[in-house]
């Protein structure tokens, strides 16, 4: 226990030691927030949508949670680069305990994220339809940064070095962001926009975001948490036996 | 203390380390030389349990790294060639987590730390961030840290490379006290042979993955009819500069320098 839990705080300190990162990462949601707000507001309002802002907001929300937890899986190649995971490597410790304080170490960190961005969007306009959904929309963004995070620890397990994450980002977390249902109403898309939006992880999360911060879930509460809660299952355990094969 | 035999290690069809075989006692210094390139590093990997070797056996302390992992891990301390260091933790934090890994309680480690970081003159920068020190600061740290534990084996692999003679000195009249006091058998490697000549009680030389001599500092200027072990192994391993070849850790450096500095 006491090994997990230093090196999530380990995570934390790294966190709010990088004040740098913490802003820049907060630049995107920010303006998209801004840009496609008020920029698709009118439209969207004329169509009968209601408030742009109301509906963009929690997929906002797990963007800010998305790109924080991808990326502190990701870390897992700085530390094989610039070798502080020797350090873990070598000690006597489980391959599943080191994994797993990161893993909460990380999605703790991208949790922290979504809710400066659910700070943000407060501030822009975003009201939550019912507050005493809160707590259950602390548990989707808990889901989202998990699953996030065990999937880059599981995909940096793989990688060598950065090179790959480049590709990563633009074959992955933007397919993911876009096709997720995050900036548009699910209902009536094209069928082939639709099949990939339904296997998409990220629409189970933002649709539990949307339907506990302003009601109207697509697939449903209940199904957006066993969707996702089985999946972060089945990503923590391979991803802890890819990390467990690590050899530097 | 360490028992290897026939250790064979390839990537792919290149073999960095062949069939080699040597052992350590306990309480012995033990110098693994060798050109770059000659399988030292692959070799303290397969050790320590990073690596797993394609054939061979190794025995550490009485277990095999490939199968009894942790019981293995638990009896060294090691210091790598490169920094492993997390620069974004104090100095403190950085021992306070190689504690806690290796499962040191509390007063004790409290002590231990204090003392270490006393000794590496690293105490009233108990609380600076590591990215701010340089190079010796560091490697002192390292040291410190693999230390923590109080391990029945130390693996330095280069430790003392960069650093100013008394630095050098410092650190190895430290661990020599160790080895004398608790009986601690260190493994190490360097390019500085007069400090192999001086410290090591065994000598064993590595070159293309093959160990080509081993013996006593003594022995080996005997064989070679040298002076100094410096030419004892330069007569042993000829005068060629080794072709390096530039890993992806180097290039990711060499690109973190690019855009951080």
């Amino acid at each position: 226990m006491q090994i997990i839990y230093i090196l999530w705080l380990r995570q934390i300190k790294r966190y709010f030691r990088s004040r740098s990162r913490i802003m820049g990462s907060l630049g995107q949601p920010l303006l998209l927030l801004l840009a496609l707000g008020y920029g698709f507001g009118p439209i969207y309002q004329k169509a009968g949508g209601g408030n742009y802002i109301q509906f963009l907001a929690p997929g906002i929300i797990s963007m800010g949670i998305l790109f924080t937890a991808v990326f502190s899986g990701i870390e897992i190649i700085w530390d094989k680069q610039f070798g502080f995971l020797k350090e873990t490597l070598v000690a006597p410790v489980s391959r599943l305990k080191i994994m797993v304080g990161r893993t909460l170490g990380g999605g703790t960190v991208a949790i922290l994220q979504g809710l400066i961005v659910l700070l943000i969007s407060l501030i822009v306009g975003f009201r939550p339809e019912n507050i005493y959904f809160l707590p259950l929309t602390l548990v989707f963004m808990a889901l989202i940064a998990l699953f996030f995070t065990a999937l880059g620890t599981a995909i940096a397990s793989v990688l060598e070095d950065m090179q790959g994450f480049q590709r990563i980002m633009n074959f992955l977390l933007m397919p993911l962001f876009f096709l997720s249902g995050a900036l548009f109403p699910l209902q009536g898309l094209p069928k082939a926009v639709m099949a990939i939006a339904s296997v998409n992880p990220l629409s189970y999360g933002v649709d539990g975001l949307r339907g506990t911060l302003i009601g109207g879930a697509h697939f449903g509460l209940l199904t957006d948490f066993s969707v996702l809660g089985l999946l972060t299952v089945i990503v923590l355990v391979i991803g802890s036996f890819l990390f467990s094969k690590i050899e530097i | 203390m360490i028992k290897v035999e026939n250790l064979t290690k390839k990537f792919g069809d290149f073999t960095a380390v062949d069939k080699i075989s040597f052992s350590v006692s306990q309480g012995e210094i033990f110098a693994f030389l060798g050109p770059n390139g000659a399988g030292k590093t692959t070799t303290i990997k397969i050790l320590t349990t990073l690596l797993k070797p394609t054939s061979g056996r190794v025995m550490i302390n009485g277990n095999d790294p490939a199968k009894e992992q942790n019981a293995v891990r638990r009896s060294f301390g090691i210091v790598f060639q490169d920094p492993s260091l997390d620069d974004e933790l104090t100095t403190w934090e950085n021992m306070e987590l190689h504690g806690v890994l290796y499962g040191v309680p509390k007063p004790t480690r409290r002590k231990r730390i204090e003392e270490l970081l006393k000794f590496v003159e690293l105490w009233d920068r108990k609380n600076d961030l590591v990215k701010n020190f340089s190079g010796g600061m560091k490697r002192r740290l390292e040291v410190a840290r693999g230390l923590v534990h109080h391990p029945k084996i130390l693996f330095l692999d280069e430790p003392t490379l960069g650093l100013d003679p008394q630095t050098r000195n410092h650190i190895w009249s430290y661990i020599q006290n160790l080895n004398t006091t608790e009986k601690m058998t260190v493994f190490f490697t360097t390019h500085y042979m007069e400090e192999a000549e001086r410290i090591a009680q065994k000598i064993a030389i590595i070159d293309h993955g093959q160990i080509i001599v081993q013996g006593t500092p003594a022995e080996l200027k005997q064989q070679t009819k040298t002076n100094s072990l410096e030419e004892a192994f330069l007569a042993l391993t000829g005068k060629t500069i080794r072709p390096e070849e530039v890993n992806a850790a180097d290039r990711m450096r060499m690109r973190h320098r690019v855009f951080h500095h």
